[in-house]
């Protein structure tokens, strides 16, 4: 701790002060609390017209799994989505992070975002922290410059690919897209090859199931598919339903309708766009 | 603890450390990288890369790491090459001694996975293990049979295997793509768009291919040849379009 000449309040962000002792007590035997990791299929590809990110739907935490639906493609802007791969909360809060500063440079510039604006944005911070923010994404974008597909890995290094996956089912579903991936290709044939890719990294590798989530994004429009394939659906479904086991008797009904306590007077002008 | 020096035949003293547990060696030199192989209509189909890698260094490049058992199997071989060699050389020695017997039956591809299964688990048990993973594929009298071995002892059969980067990279293609009696043209097809991906994404991986097939009639080895790979996106050629400078 040094000795400042004038007091300045603590900064913010990550302190770096218990490296050294976590590596000291790890080194002994101490295991750390262990993190929720999305053990992932992430996975991207430029076609003619734009990009198509795809996902599986998985999060594990260790053995288990914790979340069988949770969203892995994350909003950025109205053009740009970054799917996720690593710690759970890592990913969400950087790409939280990231759309609150792209919308408000948006404000500032009066223009569409470019999906560069977000890499650098993205890279300087992941940098920053030297690769303790476990956040490995696929960033993909239409803007005025044409379609953009990147990958950022924790540390802070980017690529520009046609194609990209991340994940623990990366490798799968690399496989599936170097195979079979060319330029050029029409929407339904990159839907196609990503579902593929995805469902290859959902059979394949243990970290990553459930189901398909597919972007498309175009040049003024895109598409959410949440859940576009669902091929793990429960196998045995009892068609009785559930039924209460002891005959339940009815003894009396009296139903209260909740009244609204709060009048609501529209006065005033409504909140600035 | 003290260990006398041992004296083995040639005279050549062998002095073991003084006061500690004998050690072997834990790590590999020469390594060879992954072996695909799957079962087709009239057999097996086994592809491997000729390279031999020396740490990070690509070394050796016509190291032939598929080679044909007896009459009747096809043994490929991922890892360290030295014991590959030594394997050989113990399978060499066991149908040496079939044949001495003389007796019109010959040892099948089940038969020496079974061996070789014994081999490796005995040596991982002795914590001397054989640094390699092994793929044996055969057929007789009809009966195609495809088996994987690892140095640890893990052995299974299956339509199609692979070892190291194969399992990550050419399986789930396998998985897809491969059918029952598919034919011999297809089964090339399928081999060769494993290993050019294993060719992209592997780094110890080179481009000179060698398929080996086994069938009734007994094993023949391709001459090797080289993939063609393709890195005319334009992705690749202009990474950073509309952001001259950026990284």
């Amino acid at each position: 701790m040094s000795k400042a000449a004038v007091d300045l309040p603590p900064k913010g962000g990550f302190s770096f002060d218990l490296c050294k002792r976590n590596d000291m007590l790890a080194k002994q035997g101490l295991s750390g609390p262990s993190f929720r990791k999305t053990g992932t299929t992430i996975v991207g590809l430029i076609f003619q017209d734009g990009v198509i990110l795809g996902a599986d739907t998985r999060a594990t935490e260790g053995p288990i799994v914790c979340d069988k639906n949770c969203e892995k493609i994350h909003y950025m802007a109205p053009n740009i989505y970054c799917c996720g791969a690593g710690t759970a909360a890592d990913t969400e809060a950087v790409t939280d992070m990231v759309s609150s500063q792209l919308q408000l440079h948006r404000y500032h510039t009066g223009r569409e975002s470019r999906v560069i604006t977000a890499l650098t944005l993205l890279k300087k911070h992941l940098f920053n922290y030297q690769g303790y923010v476990s956040a490995a994404l696929v960033l993909g974008g239409v803007d005025c410059t044409g379609p953009h597909l990147h990958t950022i890995y924790p540390h802070g290094s980017t690529d520009t690919l046609p194609f990209a996956t991340m994940g623990s089912g990366s490798l799968a579903a690399m496989a599936m897209f170097e195979s079979k991936y060319k330029e050029g290709l029409s929407r339904d044939e990159g839907i196609q090859l990503v579902v593929e890719a995805i469902c290859s990294g959902i059979f394949n590798d243990l970290g990553s199931g459930s189901n398909v989530d597919v972007c498309v994004i175009t040049k003024g429009h895109k598409e959410y598919l949440r859940n576009h394939l669902l091929p793990n659906p429960r196998t045995y479904v009892n068609e009785k339903g559930y039924t209460f086991p002891k005959k339940i008797e009815v003894l009396m009904t009296k139903i209260t309708p909740l009244k609204e306590r709060v009048e609501i007077i529209e006065t005033g002008d409504a909140m600035e766009e | 603890m003290e260990f006398a020096p041992k004296q083995d035949q040639s005279e050549n003293t062998v002095s073991i450390p003084v006061g500690g547990p004998i050690q072997r060696t834990q790590y590999p030199y020469v390594t060879g990288t992954s072996v695909v192989a799957i079962k087709y209509k009239d057999g097996i189909l086994m592809a491997a890369d000729m390279g031999g890698s020396y740490g990070s260094t690509l070394r050796y490049k016509s190291v032939e790491r598929i080679k044909p058992i007896g009459k009747h199997s096809l043994l490929g071989g991922s890892g360290e090459i030295s014991d590959f060699q030594e394997i050989l050389r113990y399978l060499d020695e066991l149908i040496l001694n079939d044949n001495m017997w003389d007796d019109g039956n010959s040892l099948g591809p089940k038969e020496v996975h079974s061996y070789l299964t014994r081999v490796m688990y005995n040596r991982r048990n002795k914590f001397d293990p054989l640094w390699n993973s092994l793929v044996l594929g055969g057929v007789k009298k009809g009966q195609k049979y495809l088996g994987m071995v690892t140095m640890i002892g893990v052995n299974f059969e299956d339509n199609h295997v692979a070892t190291g980067f194969g399992n990550h990279l050419a399986r789930p293609i396998l998985r897809d793509e491969w059918h029952e009696d598919i034919s011999f043209e297809d089964g090339v097809k399928l081999l060769e768009k494993c290993m050019r991906v294993l060719l992209y994404r592997d780094r110890s991986a080179v481009n000179k291919i060698q398929i080996s097939k086994l069938t009734e009639e007994g094993a023949t080895s391709f001459p090797p040849y080289s993939l063609k790979t393709y890195w005319g996106f334009s992705s690749f050629h202009n990474p950073t379009v509309g952001a001259e400078g950026s990284w």
